[in-house]
């Protein structure tokens, strides 16, 4: 191969090649720039969820009434710990991968061994429980009506606790038949089939004296409402007043008289959504329902392709690719992707569940 | 390859033995800082959700700025940048720092833009 080198003379110079200025291997720099790029991904998908968080800034659904469950805890509403414990397993798994950065930096193929697999656990836990969480959330939890303009009517007692639409629904005769192949027509339309449909919430709610209705619309600061002098704003006073029961309740979403619940169902209502999907919310919004799969599930790509190769750099250690090679830098290398995934969560779960 | 490690966090005010003590170290402030965040989270203090800085939360401002701190550790130690010299750290963090700003001052701008348009226009989206 020696003949094929091109020598050009400039060995040894500045520019000659070989130089490190940022003292940093080229594999290193190559991660550290895709790092840097996949941040401005991430940053364009939160910037978008938060410009349309403010688009619609007081009708957007709250983290901690949507993300209440906890596994093996049926009904136990535990809103935010889940997603701290899932958080935990992260930061957790990014300590045990930089302790097999280390211990290849000491040559100790054993440890590396040992810590890198600690990190494919945690990898897997935290992967797992992003499924759960997803399918917790597209099954849903009490149950909703969409109205025509596409705001989300949820169901409350007189207390103002949550009731599901399974509760109170009275069963009509129906006459959609379930289509068999036999048959024999190829396709046919027709809307997800949820567990009642809106005439049987109809029916039960109107028989229901105790029922009431709440959209997403938070209650604004009443005293400085009331003290202003504007017209509109007059005009806005009257109208809460006429329709909501908790107007003390600052920030809160608004929770309509019983007159006007019967109203909003009877008139605006239109069909019952369970869970979420891309374009029905029971939880509100739906771009809440489209940015929370969209960026988690990214999220959550980035967090298997990571355990994929920790696998594969796992497997390289056992055989002793590294130690004949005399450094493991490609654990370095792979630890920093690991490392970015966490970091990424450290602020998807500040944006999507705290604040 | 550098091997050498700084071992100092909070500009020396707390010093590790090893590199592995220093990783142990950063992991208890890292969950120290998570621990605050979810009990912020799940109280929420009135006094933090009714008073505002600059028309955000003051509960809001303190969550982003744990978790301004808590990138910072994760960036610093666990990806080593504490080690890099100088021109590199700069090259990746100056960049996406000014970029996201960027970003994330446009769009929310915009984002609060539609919101008044939406609340104040003749078209009320009520129905």
């Amino acid at each position: 191969m020696d003949a094929t080198v091109a020598q050009t003379g400039t060995e040894g110079k500045t520019w000659g090649g070989g130089n490190q200025p940022l003292k940093a291997s080229y594999g290193k720099m190559m991660m550290w720039f895709f790092i840097v790029s996949d941040a401005l991904t991430f940053s364009g998908f939160l910037a978008s969820y938060g410009f349309s968080r403010f688009k619609f800034i007081d009708s957007w659904p709250i983290a901690d009434e949507v993300f209440t469950h906890v596994p093996f805890l049926h009904g136990v509403p535990a809103p935010m710990y889940y997603v701290a414990f899932m958080t935990f397993i992260l930061i957790f798994s990014s300590v045990t991968m930089v302790l097999a950065v280390d211990a290849g930096h000491k040559m100790q193929k054993n440890k590396v061994i040992w810590y890198l697999f600690l990190t494919i656990i945690g990898g897997l836990i935290f992967v797992g429980s992003q499924a759960w969480e997803w399918a917790t959330f597209i099954k849903g939890d009490y149950g909703a009506v969409e109205t025509n303009g596409g705001k989300i009517l949820q169901f409350l007692d007189k207390e103002g606790n949550r009731v599901a639409i399974g509760e109170f629904a009275t069963p009509l005769p129906t006459t959609a038949e379930t289509h068999t192949e036999g048959n024999g027509i190829w396709y046919m339309e027709g809307g997800t089939k949820t567990s009642f449909t809106y005439e049987e919430v109809k029916a039960g709610f109107l028989a229901n004296d105790n029922l009431l209705i709440r959209d997403q619309e938070l209650i604004p600061n009443m005293e400085d409402l009331r003290a202003s002098d504007d017209t509109a704003d007059k005009q806005e006073v009257a109208r809460l007043e006429r329709s909501y029961i908790n107007l003390d309740a600052t920030g809160e979403k608004a929770i309509y008289n019983r007159e006007m619940s019967e109203a909003k169902l009877v008139n605006d209502g239109k069909l019952v959504v369970e869970g979420a999907n891309l374009k029905h919310n029971e939880y509100g919004t739906p771009l809440f329902a489209d940015f929370f799969f969209f960026i988690t599930g990214f999220h959550g790509f980035h967090v298997f392709s990571g355990v994929i190769f920790n696998l594969i750099i796992f497997f390289n250690v056992v055989i002793g690719t590294y130690e004949r090679r005399g450094h493991y830098e490609m654990v370095e290398k792979v630890g920093l992707y690991w490392h970015f995934v966490d970091l990424v969560w450290v602020f998807v779960f500040t944006f999507f569940y705290l604040v | 390859m550098a091997h050498e490690h700084k071992l100092e966090i909070f500009r020396g005010l707390l010093k590790f033995k090893s590199n592995e003590r220093k990783i142990w170290g950063v992991f208890t402030v890292l969950s120290i800082v998570t621990v605050v965040e979810v009990a912020l989270g799940i109280v929420k203090p009135e006094i933090l959700t009714v008073n505002r800085f600059m028309a955000m939360k003051l509960l809001n401002w303190i969550f982003i700025i744990l978790t301004l701190a808590k990138a910072y550790y994760i960036t610093w130690d666990f990806m080593h940048m504490r080690d890099e010299v100088k021109a590199m750290r700069r090259a990746v963090v100056w960049t996406a720092v000014f970029l996201i700003c960027y970003l994330v001052l446009i769009l929310l701008i915009e984002g609060d833009y539609i919101y008044e348009v939406y609340k104040n226009n003749y078209i009320k989206f009520t129905f």
